[in-house]
């Protein structure tokens, strides 16, 4: 599903350059759900922004379902976005003056569905993520859980191959954090690859794969029974 | 650019920013109206003055003569200058500049008409047939003068409709004799100005009648000849100047001599009148898209702050699969409906402002005596052709307006714009 080589990336910043990915190599299979962990500069989120096609990188091989991504122009990049990826921010980045639907709707409009078969579509999405009463309520109106539903409902409305989810929970309480997680589990048990970028090691312990980054290369790739003991000390911590 | 989604997305931000883009689109109704309330006045000056023109054909041209007032060959100053008929077939037949002719001889002043019981005192224009199209003579009832009349010296007169009113009342002239001079005229015809009410008190008779009757001789007193129309006043001023000097030379006189004779060429004042409305226009038109061009600067700006804005939307919108030309799209269309909507409010305010005006200018004249010979502003409206012209520019503005935002919103970067912290 995944697979990058020999990855790096920097960013000049005036006379400065920051090398934050260098040399990079990362497998994932279709149907993994993993999370991504590393100290702040680590280049977790630079990683993220690459797999979500929404940055470009300096050298390497990226390979997202077989197919080579390197050089695409805006609109070619938009197009393999929407039809392969899922986005979800910590800060929910639901458009402020759409209503829920209308939000989850929205990848569909840029596939040229048409308004009606849209809204039913994001109707149903909301209704198996637990919010169809909300449909109608702008963002301003909803609980961080209530905005991060509608979040996941858009990211898995134009049926993704993958979600990239950006601190999906920073921004909840313990309690919605966990109900979001069991969203994500969800959706992985239906076949859909999740990656996750978190710093938080409870959040981390409920994936099936820990990545650790460590000055821009993989540091610990934590699976299996090795998850099992990280998992225990997450709970005796 | 007729898909509904695209609309309903920028109803929608609209709905969402209603003062501001209230106040934008008045900057661009504001410059339109003021757009049309300008050519709409210009327009009303023009037909004014056209209208004015309008009295006789542009082209028309009126000699006289008086006394010489430069010696020449030997001859002294004070020696009057005479036309008379030889010089009407040297105008119709030698002067190639000249299309139609009308001769005019005086008649004694204060000439009296009568019928029955009733009589007056009117003025009588003597002519050709050729003047009714130069003067513009409208014939309510009847005919006007024709060449057989002239040829037979037929006693026949077309009156004014104010002769009418003050020597028959109710009577239906056409056939009645009135006396003229104590001369019995057949009634042909009736003339009726509906602008100039003093062209009602004239009555019209062959000119070779009046000449024969009252004593004229060959004499004639004043010439009304037409000339070739031509695109300059430069080109009517020769015409008159030829004319002028073959008129010279047949009678002796400098051709220079402006009080031998006199004449006034209607084509070049004409001319002259409406280049000056031409730059009128280039100028209304100037100040008109400058103003336009300042609510238009006005959209490129609001719209470039909407688009800083809406930096996180947009980025949101291309994270999940907008692209560049989408983007651009919906802020292109926007600039355009803002435009189009409130210039086109501006247009029909304005237009309507003007036909307002021309309402209340045709109820004053509908009002007034019916003369309008001081009326410089007439039916200051504008046509069709420039309503369609305005448009064609609002919608052209409206995607001039939303270019530079809207390519500023395509090359938004989605990470850069999910930073953003607006």
């Amino acid at each position: 599903m995944i697979s990058i080589q020999n990855l790096h990336k920097s960013y000049v910043t005036g006379n400065n350059s920051l090398h934050v990915l260098k040399g990079l190599n990362l497998e994932i299979e279709e149907g993994e759900f993993v999370s991504i962990m590393g100290s702040s500069g680590s280049g977790k989120s630079t990683l993220l922004n690459i797999l979500g096609v929404l940055d470009d990188y300096d050298q390497g091989n990226y390979y997202l379902n077989g197919k080579k991504i390197w050089g695409l122009n805006e609109t070619q990049a938009a197009i393999t976005r929407n039809a392969m990826i899922g986005f979800i921010f910590q800060s929910f980045n639901l458009i402020s003056f759409k209503n829920a639907m209308e939000n989850v709707a929205l990848p569909l409009y840029y596939q040229k569905v048409n308004r009606k078969k849209r809204n039913l579509i994001a109707l149903e999405y909301l209704d198996r993520l637990g919010i169809r009463d909300w449909a109608h309520h702008l963002p301003s109106e909803l609980s961080g859980g209530q905005k991060q539903r509608v979040a996941i409902a858009r990211a898995l409305i134009s049926h993704p191959k993958i979600i990239l989810a950006d601190e999906p929970t920073g921004a909840l309480d313990s309690q919605t954090s966990l109900e979001v997680m069991e969203i994500l589990k969800e959706v992985n048990d239906q076949g859909i690859t999740v990656i996750i970028v978190t710093h938080e090691h409870d959040i981390a312990a409920l994936t099936k794969k820990i990545i650790r980054l460590r000055d821009g290369i993989i540091g610990e790739v934590i699976t299996n029974g090795d998850l099992q003991k990280y998992r225990d000390k997450v709970k005796h911590e | 650019m007729f898909d509904v989604d695209i609309w309903q997305e920028i109803f929608s931000t609209i709905r969402k920013n209603k003062l501001r883009t209230f106040l934008t689109g008045f900057s661009v109704a504001w410059g339109i109206f003021m757009l049309m309330v300008l050519l709409g006045s210009g327009n009303g000056l023009s037909n004014g003055v056209k209208d004015q023109f309008a009295q006789n054909a542009v082209n028309v041209m009126w000699m006289w003569t008086g006394e010489t007032s430069i010696p020449y060959k030997g001859l002294k100053e004070g020696r009057p200058v005479k036309f008379n008929n030889q010089d009407y077939n040297f105008l119709t037949t030698k002067e190639k500049d000249i299309e139609k002719v009308s001769s005019k001889y005086y008649l004694p002043n204060n000439i009296l008409y009568a019928y029955g019981k009733e009589y007056g005192s009117f003025e009588t224009s003597t002519c050709y047939p050729a003047l009714k199209e130069m003067e513009n003579i409208s014939i309510n009832t009847g005919r006007f003068i024709n060449d057989m009349d002239l040829r037979e010296f037929r006693k026949v007169v077309v009156i004014g409709d104010e002769i009418r009113k003050a020597l028959f009342k109710e009577e239906d002239p056409i056939g009645k004799y009135v006396k003229i001079g104590g001369v019995p005229f057949h009634v042909i015809g009736v003339s009726k100005d509906m602008k100039r009410q003093e062209n009602n008190r004239q009555a019209y008779m062959p000119f070779t009648t009046a000449q024969r009757i009252f004593s004229g001789g060959d004499r004639v007193h004043m010439f009304t000849v037409t000339s070739r129309m031509v695109q300059t006043a430069e080109e009517a001023d020769t015409i008159t100047e030829k004319v002028r000097t073959d008129m010279a030379q047949r009678h002796n006189f400098d051709p220079k001599d402006k009080r031998a004779m006199g004449s006034f060429n209607m084509q070049t004042e004409y001319i002259r009148t409406m280049k000056i409305f031409q730059a009128i226009n280039l100028f209304v038109w100037i100040i008109g898209i400058g103003t336009l061009i300042a609510g238009i600067v006005g959209v490129s700006n609001i719209m470039l702050i909407l688009v800083k804005e809406r930096t996180r939307e947009i980025g949101i919108r291309k994270a999940i699969g907008a692209t560049p030309l989408s983007v651009i799209g919906l802020v292109l269309l926007e600039s355009i409906l803002i435009t189009t909507v409130a210039g086109y409010i501006g247009l029909v305010m304005g237009v309507g402002l003007m036909e307002l005006i021309n309402m209340g200018l045709e109820q004053a004249a509908a009002a007034s005596t019916g003369n309008t010979d001081n009326v410089f502003f007439l039916n200051p409206t504008v046509d069709f052709k420039t309503a369609v012209s305005a448009t064609l520019i609002l919608i052209l503005s409206g995607a001039l307006a939303g270019y530079l935002p809207a390519r500023k919103a395509a090359n938004v970067t989605p990470i850069e714009a999910l930073r953003d912290e607006n």
